[in-house]
């Protein structure tokens, strides 16, 4: 059994220029990136960095220009794979009201299942189920545009998962979020991996949701400029800094620690683990 | 102020008309609209009202809903039914100046007027008890027959499914706009008719960039779901015509039948 879930190999993309004869910029350019089945992945990166060009190359929104992607063993080049494809990779947008396609919560949760041509008993099941995940099943029957945003982003991960993937691409899933809606959508994305084995790629530029993965890529200029373990790329502070990207702040506040000759670890990630660390730190005192 | 806009407004409900198949209300409309037309005397309108006021019984859509939703025709049922009075033709009752008020022309002003007030709430019924997804999807199950001929009915639903859904979003975004330019001293209410349709213009144009960027991006998202057309496409909710429906559109042939034959026999 092969372990790969997508593998990019050497992917370079970009937009037809808008003026004639000037030659189009490289959004992404050489990108290699391989994803293990059920693994949690977040990819950082400032605005322009090319993280969401990538993220619509997982289910062939966009195709390579040069390079390649292979999502479970297909090659989204192919065209007669690309439903194939969409079906195992979901993907959750930014703004939930430019992703709900019905004036009723579960017919918008049953827009994919229709378009897979599932038979309609088999819709229900898999539309209570994907409500009951999100834990918006009272609401199935209300219109989306009543509800608040953090519920609304619910529905629209309920629509994908009723397509049942095995892999889900969140791009940017929280930057319109309140902060309730923002720890609701969070916890949800845990749990599909946690519970559903599902494998989640995750875009973001919050530091303390790329926390939560095993691996963080940081992308910049279209290229992938860190890959590692979330406490191991947290603490490279001033190469980060360097991509203008914010640190978490418990690490901010250890990295200035540590300047300044106190000798604390740099990989305290949440707020418990670094009063722990620092209790231990003035105990050793 | 623009959470008033009633577009083809829905009252939810649980009972025999809301449970009817739309494509039965929908036909059933124009069974009563052709009846409507059709009717000729007092009681041929009478049966026609008879039904309509059975239909709004059964369907608990509240008399106040039915006649606020009236007010917009309101003024187009007064003048009809004034031209009617005042130039009617045969015997005179009275008269002064230009006008003239004959036997025959009141009675085209009730039953012109009446004909306006019953066509509306009619059509009414069928928006008010039915919601927009299932009015679509009935309309393009009635519409399919016209696939052979090559017209797109499955994508003109879904356009009128995703116009619909669109509406209440773009309402909540006109109000944000207008109070984002009333906060930077715009005055939408104050001036002629010129001075306030120039002062839309600061409106319309970000509503129309937003609305093609959603537009873009609910495509996009449409494709990430799958979506490929109309076709090998399921539904969660399946329309079937149940032992109901037929009765209903029994009564509505019946109802139809009837007022052409009173009609006929000249009553």
């Amino acid at each position: 059994m092969d372990d790969t879930a997508i593998k990019i190999e050497n992917l370079t993309f970009f937009y037809p220029s808008e003026e004639e004869g000037q030659a189009p910029e490289d959004v992404l350019s050489g990108v290699d990136l391989t994803v293990e089945k059920g693994s949690f992945t977040a990819i950082l990166g400032h605005n322009g960095s090319g993280k969401s060009t990538l993220a619509r190359h997982l289910n062939a929104l966009l195709l390579p220009k040069g390079g390649s992607v292979t999502v479970f063993g297909m090659d989204t080049r192919d065209e007669e794979l690309t439903l194939e494809i969409r079906r195992r990779v979901g993907m959750v947008f930014q703004n939930p009201d430019n992703q709900i396609v019905s004036n009723v919560v579960e017919e918008d949760v049953a827009f994919a299942p229709e378009n897979l041509g599932i038979p309609t008993p088999e819709i229900r099941t898999r539309v209570d189920e994907a409500l009951k995940t999100v834990g918006m099943y009272e609401f199935r029957t209300h219109a989306p545009h009543l509800l608040s945003g953090g519920q609304k982003q619910r529905i629209a991960i309920a629509g994908v998962l009723a397509m049942r993937p095995k892999c889900v691409v969140f791009d940017e899933p929280t930057a319109m979020l309140d902060p309730q809606g923002r720890r609701d959508v969070m916890r949800i994305i845990g749990r599909m991996k946690k519970e559903l084995g599902t494998t989640v790629i995750l875009i973001t530029h919050h530091m303390e949701e790329a926390a939560m993965a095993d691996r963080v890529v940081v992308m910049s200029d279209g290229q992938i400029a860190m890959d590692g373990a979330p406490g191991e790329v947290f603490t490279r502070v001033e190469e980060l800094e360097a991509l203008g990207l914010t640190v978490p702040d418990t690490v901010k506040l250890m990295w200035e620690l540590r300047q300044k000759g106190v000798d604390v670890p740099l990989d305290t990630l949440d707020v418990e683990e670094c009063a722990k660390a620092l209790a231990e730190h003035f105990k050793k005192k | 102020m623009l959470k008033d806009v009633t577009l083809g407004q829905y009252f939810p409900g649980d009972t025999v008309v809301h449970r009817l198949d739309p494509r039965t209300k929908i036909l059933m409309v124009i069974l009563y609209i052709a009846a409507l037309f059709n009717a000729k005397s007092w009681i041929s309108y009478g049966v026609v009202l008879v039904f309509l006021a059975a239909a709004i019984a059964v369907s608990r859509i509240r008399l106040k809903a039915m006649l606020k939703g009236l007010k917009p025709v309101v003024f187009i049922v007064v003048l009809t039914s004034l031209l009617n009075l005042l130039y009617g033709r045969g015997e005179i009752i009275a008269q002064w100046w230009i006008f003239h008020i004959t036997r025959e022309g009141i009675k085209a002003a009730i039953l012109m007027g009446a004909r306006l007030v019953m066509l509306v709430m009619g059509t009414f019924m069928l928006t008010y008890t039915t919601s927009p997804i299932m009015l679509t999807y009935g309309l393009e199950l009635l519409l399919n027959p016209l696939k052979k001929l090559k017209v797109p009915v499955h994508e003109l639903a879904m356009m009128m499914s995703m116009a619909l859904r669109l509406i209440p979003t773009l309402i909540e975004e006109t109000d944000k706009i207008m109070s984002a330019q009333k906060a930077r001293g715009a005055e939408f209410d104050t001036g002629n008719l010129i001075e306030k349709a120039k002062a839309m213009l600061p409106i319309l144009v970000p509503l129309f960039l937003s609305s093609f960027r959603r537009a873009d991006e609910l495509a996009t998202a449409m494709e990430a779901r799958c979506y490929h057309g109309g076709e090998g496409r399921t539904r969660l909710n399946v329309l079937k015509m149940a032992a109901r429906d037929h009765i209903t559109l029994g009564v509505g042939l019946a109802l139809l039948a009837g007022v052409i034959a009173l009609a006929k026999l000249g009553l």
